[in-house]
């Protein structure tokens, strides 16, 4: 994979120097000034704020009165085991639709990459890829509401099941768990078939045929030779599907209800309802370990050279 | 649908205009299976724009869209400002969305040069930095700026919305323009001091016209991001209204058609610009694009947030 990005991880060595120390220095210099005023940017209004969660979390007090930093770590504790809290709740529900939603994207979206890169004509390929972007075009908001508006108890689909008789009168979809997983899936579906599409694009069609040569029937060559070679692809589609559907408060709001209350949402109403900001960056600061750890571990156990090499 | 199926003809396509190098084709075998599911999910995934569309033209008796059909009407985007508040949260987006863009490709660009044709002190680290800007969750980012505006006492509002908007979009710009600093490689920039350009006119003269395509690409990204930010803008936001926040807002209380209209004007603009650009690559270039441009192309690389 390194090998076919020619990015970052192996730029071309710089063109010689001209003679003299001094337009050397100058020459060495020249990547510095060119990302000095962005990376400025990002340190001030990426980096920092990031550790800035973690030392508001720390600090005690209320809306009123303001808060002051006493470092007391001791929200940490009272998050997830103070009477009556139901964070780690909301922490555990936000996995499960992470995960879930997580392998229904790949369970969707492998066909739809497999499709593309080996079924259709060349000149098919970026209009039925534009195909799948198509719902970008449309905000954010408006598109999951779309579905809730569509889900709705008087909407087509429950008012012509009733009508059939499927089911019955008090059926509701819009609430439960699988409006949330469905539209978490609906929502990152594209994150997971372009880096499929991707990896599969880059399989050497030799490959398939010596595959094939070899006698091996087609589900033999599918799960010996395209899945392992598609592998740094599902890699980042799992890595950008699941961070994006664990975090996201706007699918749990426009299409669930009281019992699919996740950490997201949580995080917001501490914030900006509630204004604990304390508890709110704790619980932020919480999210983003979490999701630290389970992605270093499903690096180092799915094993990809270079993450970078992905985006 | 019958012509995107290959025909048993078509394995070797007419290399009039294909380039030599083409690998081979991997073999074809005629299943409907893929194409089905292929259909039906984007069949699926259109519902939702075919509803926005729909029902931004019902001529709906109360002012929030509702289900019962009664008859076409293009009532609402003959009133399209009528709603007080969304036309200027839409303003207010465009704005923040255009400077949001222009900055981060001003501030982008040089970086990705830097990281395209340097090797630095500090630029892994600063491509890992861009990397978890992408990968980090809107949740945290937005909340973890809200605690930085905080402590600094900063009072939320427009500028604010601004500063966080270009701090994600400058990371999209930096991955956009890098991977076509990459594709297109250093061999003209290279000629060009051969033949006695100094660094300064081989950039405005041979690297800029390059990457001209490349930069637009990246701006409208950028701009495509910010204008659809909902998470990290309701924490930086203070009293400003953005088109999102709007209607995340009215969708507890049911959506004004206009909604409707605003996003369907959106998606006919964000189609024109794709159609064109489809048209534009075609004619330049037979050969689809490669998986580098694809990854440069391509707005999910970016809607990461």
């Amino acid at each position: 994979m390194t090998a076919t990005i020619p990015a970052a991880s192996t730029p071309a060595p710089p063109v010689p120097a001209p003679p003299g120390r001094r337009l050397d220095m100058k020459r060495r210099s020249i990547p510095y000034w060119l990302s000095l005023a962005g990376a400025a940017w990002l340190i001030v209004l990426f980096l920092i704020p990031l550790i800035s969660g973690l030392i508001v979390s720390l600090m005690t007090g209320n809306p009123e009165t303001g808060y002051t930093l006493t470092w007391n770590w001791g929200v940490y504790a009272r998050i997830f085991t103070g009477a009556g809290s139901q964070y780690g709740t909301f922490l555990v529900r936000s996995l499960w639709y992470g995960a879930a939603s997580t392998v229904l994207t790949i369970v969707v979206g492998y066909p739809l990459a497999y499709f593309i890169a080996f079924r259709v004509r060349e000149r098919w390929k970026s209009p039925l890829l534009m195909l799948v972007l198509l719902s970008f075009l449309v905000s954010f908001v408006i598109r999951t509401d779309m579905w809730a508006f569509f889900l709705a108890p008087q909407g087509p689909v429950l008012s012509a099941l009733h009508d059939l008789g499927i089911v019955s009168k008090g059926f509701r979809i819009l609430g439960t768990p699988s409006a949330v997983i469905g539209g978490d899936t609906y929502n990152t579906l594209a994150y997971m078939v372009l880096p499929i599409y991707v990896a599969l694009e880059r399989i050497d069609g030799r490959i398939l045929e010596a595959a094939d040569d070899l006698y091996a029937n087609r589900r033999q060559v599918f799960f010996r030779t395209v899945l392992p070679l598609s592998r740094a692809g599902i890699f980042a589609g799992v890595l950008l599907v699941f961070i994006t559907n664990v975090g996201d408060p706007v699918n749990a709001a426009l299409l669930g209800g009281s019992g699919t209350y996740v950490f997201g949402q949580a995080i917001q109403d501490a914030y900006l309802t509630n204004q604990q900001y304390n508890v709110a960056a704790a619980l932020s600061t919480v999210l983003m370990v979490v999701l630290g750890v389970i992605m270093f571990v499903y690096a180092r156990t799915a094993g990809t050279e270079n993450i970078e090499d992905l985006v | 649908m019958s012509t995107t199926l290959p025909r048993p003809g078509d394995a070797a396509p007419a290399p009039v205009s294909t380039p030599a190098v083409v690998p081979p084709e991997p073999p074809r075998r005629r299943r409907p299976g893929l194409a089905i599911v292929f259909w039906v999910v984007i069949g699926i995934t259109l519902i939702p724009i075919v509803t926005m569309v729909l029902y931004s033209f019902n001529n709906a008796p109360t002012s929030r869209i509702t289900f019962h059909w009664n008859g076409f009407t293009t009532y609402w985007y003959r009133n399209l400002t009528q709603v007080s508040g969304l036309t200027h949260a839409f303003v207010v987006s465009l704005e923040i969305a255009v400077l949001a863009s222009v900055i981060s490709v001003a501030l982008g660009t040089p970086m990705a040069m830097a990281l395209a044709r340097y090797r630095f002190l500090g630029g892994p680290v600063l491509s890992s930095i861009i990397f978890v800007d992408i990968a980090a969750p809107s949740i945290v980012v937005g909340a973890a700026s809200l605690s930085f505006f905080l402590s600094i006492n900063l009072a939320t509002g427009f500028l604010t919305i601004l500063l966080v908007h270009v701090a994600f979009d400058v990371a999209y710009v930096v991955v956009v323009v890098r991977a076509r600093l990459s594709g297109m490689g250093r061999d003209l920039e290279d000629a060009a001091g051969d033949l006695g350009a100094n660094p300064l006119v081989t950039f405005t003269r041979v690297t800029l016209p390059l990457l001209v395509p490349g930069l637009l690409a990246a701006g409208l990204l950028a701009f495509a991001m910010s204008i659809d930010d909902y998470v990290i803008t309701s924490f930086v936001a203070g009293p400003t209204v953005t088109f999102p926040l709007f209607v995340y807002g009215a969708a507890k209380v049911g959506l004004p058609p206009q909604v409707l209209c605003f996003g369907t004007l959106i998606f006919v603009v964000g189609l024109l610009i794709l159609l064109a650009n489809g048209m534009l690559n075609r004619r330049m270039v037979t050969r689809p694009m490669t998986p580098d441009q694809l990854v440069a192309a391509d707005p999910a690389t970016a809607s990461v947030t």
